[in-house]
């Protein structure tokens, strides 16, 4: 059939090529084909993504601003965002810690195991946040395994501050790590031998070497690690029990006030965590924008 | 402040891979020494040991009588250039030259009017007064190279040690800083090993050449010895272009295809041997005893000089010739040639 096809093709191309035609670069498309694809993309993000946020807003403020201002500052509301950022401020840090750490430890040695450590870091990933937070209620849970030693001991962790914490840093764990180890591996050891063979100890070389040379990377990850860890739900909602004013944080609010039908509520406070998105957003592009060629060599996905 | 550096037995090994076998080698305080090889030969591997930034399997490195495994990196005062400089990026040029001296233990550490005083000597020294507040990133290769000097010698070494030095730079800025940091050694002194592939930055820059291949050390001498006298055959043809001719040594003559075409050999040595007779040690001549007779098959320009390529019978490979005349043979024309210098190691 090819072969038939062929001959026939071969003759028509001269033809086509003797035509003047509008310049244009090889290999680009058509201007129509370029339209299409802005259109479809543009389109789709308005539809999909932009849109939604906007009615957030314009929920949170369909019954005026002193409405808005009573669901975000009633008692079980201020619990909710206390609860958040109190989470979001042990997690983020331990992450942080635990990230650079692990990442030190990838890009600049070598040891066995190497490769297991990196796909343990991408396993929040990849693992449904439903089912890290059931692992954590099979472990300390009442009926868990470790369930009555806690229990005996008074220690509470599920249905408590510390599961939260914990079901937040098992799922927001790569992002730290996940933006240093790429960019640290590009950039070797070279710079930390050369301020050994100058005199400066272990720390000094981390503290001015190593770490001031990622730190638009390590910013970066903390950034969406943090919003990850605010934004948390289905991990958390399994661990917290959803105590009012007790276990309840941000998204679970926002989830049970829409479930009673307190939509304008629900969005008031859906609207504190879609600005703390759009914060992260605008920092995001602030850094790109400014720091574009730093953080270029840490892009990895 | 300058040692000896004594190299006592170095093996190296890399998972399969052995970088050095047993290598030895003597560094006088104040010497200016090349350790030469291509790439492979374990000649950064050598530095990298000297500095401490690797471990030796075997053997030790001493400076002066210390023996340097007793030593931490700070206490070892090794002053190290590396290839891409590793000039900290986050620091201006004034921080990266202060920071050795800012990295001492509290008690030795130079008040800041010190620190500034020292950093601007530094500048003066390496000729680049003023650059104190530039970040690395704006300044020339030429320049970041100096820095990374300025650097290195801002802990007051007791060894300076420079890995391929000027192998990121383009060749006009090669030769200039070749001139100004042999200036600049014998200015300050210090006993200085340098890595290079280059046979001729080597040859002309240092005091003595340490030539490594496949991590042994073939030969050490000074830059005339290993030239005139290589050892080897490898570091005869490192060193520069070379003819080869399977020749065979009868008493203190040297036969090509039963023509002698060498006489004088000292050596003790009767049978087959290789003869390396490098181009300019090839004259043109009129028919005298030893010549070769050839067929000028190529002329090419290369330098100052031109090359004849001639074909002589017996001989897979032309043999390279430099012309020193200005008259030239023709292509074609029938020549004789004689062998004025040549190295003869015998084949198996």
């Amino acid at each position: 059939m090819s072969e038939a096809a062929l001959p026939r093709r071969d003759a028509t191309v001269p033809a086509k090529a003797a035509k003047p035609r509008r310049a244009r670069p090889i290999g680009s498309e058509s201007r129509l084909v370029q339209i299409l694809l802005i259109a479809v993309s543009l389109g789709f993000l308005l539809l999909f993504l932009l849109l939604p946020l906007i009615s957030v807003f314009v929920e949170a403020g369909a019954r005026g601003w002193s409405a808005y201002r009573a669901a975000i500052t009633e008692p079980d509301a201020v619990a909710a965002i206390r609860l958040t950022l109190l989470v979001a401020s042990i997690a983020v840090p331990f992450n942080v810690v635990v990230g650079v750490a692990a990442a030190w430890a990838i890009a600049k040695f070598e040891f066995r195991g190497k490769n297991l450590l990196i796909s343990l870091i991408d396993l929040p990933f990849s693992v449904s946040p439903v089912i890290s937070g059931l692992v954590y209620v099979l472990l300390f849970g009442a009926q868990g395994y470790l369930g009555p030693f806690l229990k005996a001991n008074g220690i509470e962790i599920i249905f408590a501050l510390p599961g939260l914490v914990l079901a937040t840093v098992f799922v927001t764990f790569p992002f730290v790590a996940r933006e240093l180890i790429p960019h640290m591996q590009s950039l070797g050891s070279t710079d930390e031998e050369a301020a050994l063979t100058l005199g400066a100890s272990p720390w000094r070389v981390f503290f001015s070497i190593t770490l001031p040379n990622v730190k638009w990377s390590l910013f970066y990850g903390v950034l969406l690690c943090n919003a990850r860890a605010m934004g948390e739900f289905g991990a958390v909602a399994v661990v917290s029990g959803r105590i009012r004013g007790l276990t309840n944080t941000m998204p679970l609010h926002v989830e049970i006030l829409y479930n009673e039908y307190m939509s304008a509520a629900a969005f008031a406070v859906a609207s504190l965590l879609a600005g703390l998105t759009l914060v992260t957003l605008a920092l995001k592009s602030l850094l790109e924008w400014r720091y574009g060629d730093a953080i270029a060599a840490a892009r990895h996905h | 402040m300058t040692v000896a550096v004594s190299i006592e037995g170095i093996d190296k090994r890399f998972q399969a891979f052995q970088a050095l076998r047993s290598v030895s080698l003597d560094i006088q305080p104040g010497e200016f020494v090349a350790l030469l090889g291509p790439s492979g030969s374990g000649k950064t591997t050598l530095l990298r040991l000297i500095a401490g930034l690797e471990q030796a399997d075997a053997g030790r490195v001493l400076f002066g009588d210390v023996d340097t495994r007793d030593l931490s990196l700070r206490d070892r005062r090794i002053g190290f250039v590396f290839q891409h400089y590793a000039l900290f990026k986050t620091m201006t040029v004034a921080e990266n030259i202060a920071f050795g001296l800012r990295s001492r233990p509290r008690a030795e550490r130079p008040d800041g009017a010190e620190i500034k005083r020292r950093v601007e000597a530094l500048l003066e020294l390496v000729q680049l007064p003023g650059l104190e507040r530039r970040y690395p990133s704006q300044l020339s290769g030429g320049q970041r190279q100096r820095i990374a000097l300025a650097r290195a010698l801002a802990i007051e070494p007791q060894v300076l040690l420079l890995d391929e030095p000027f192998g990121a730079l383009d060749a006009r800025i090669r030769k200039d800083l070749r001139a100004w940091l042999r200036d600049l050694h014998s200015r300050t002194g210090h006993t200085t090993v340098f890595v290079t592939h280059d046979q001729e930055e080597a040859l002309e820059l240092a005091d003595r050449v340490a030539i490594l291949h496949e991590g042994r050390l073939e030969q050490v001498g000074t830059p005339d010895d290993v030239y005139d006298h290589p050892a080897t055959p490898f570091v005869c043809e490192f060193l520069g272009e070379a003819n080869r001719l399977p020749v065979k040594i009868v008493g203190s003559q040297a036969f090509l295809d039963d023509r002698p075409v060498l006489g004088g050999l000292t050596q003790n040595q009767g049978g087959p041997a290789a003869l390396y007779v490098r181009p300019h040690h090839l004259k043109l001549v009129d028919d005298v005893p030893l010549s070769i007779p050839g067929i000028v098959e190529e002329l090419r320009r290369t330098g100052p000089l031109r090359r004849a390529e001639i074909a002589v019978s017996g001989l897979a490979k032309r043999l390279d010739l430099d012309l020193t005349s200005q008259v030239a043979p023709a292509i074609g024309e029938r020549v004789r040639v004689k062998i004025t210098h040549a190295t003869a190691f015998a084949t198996a």
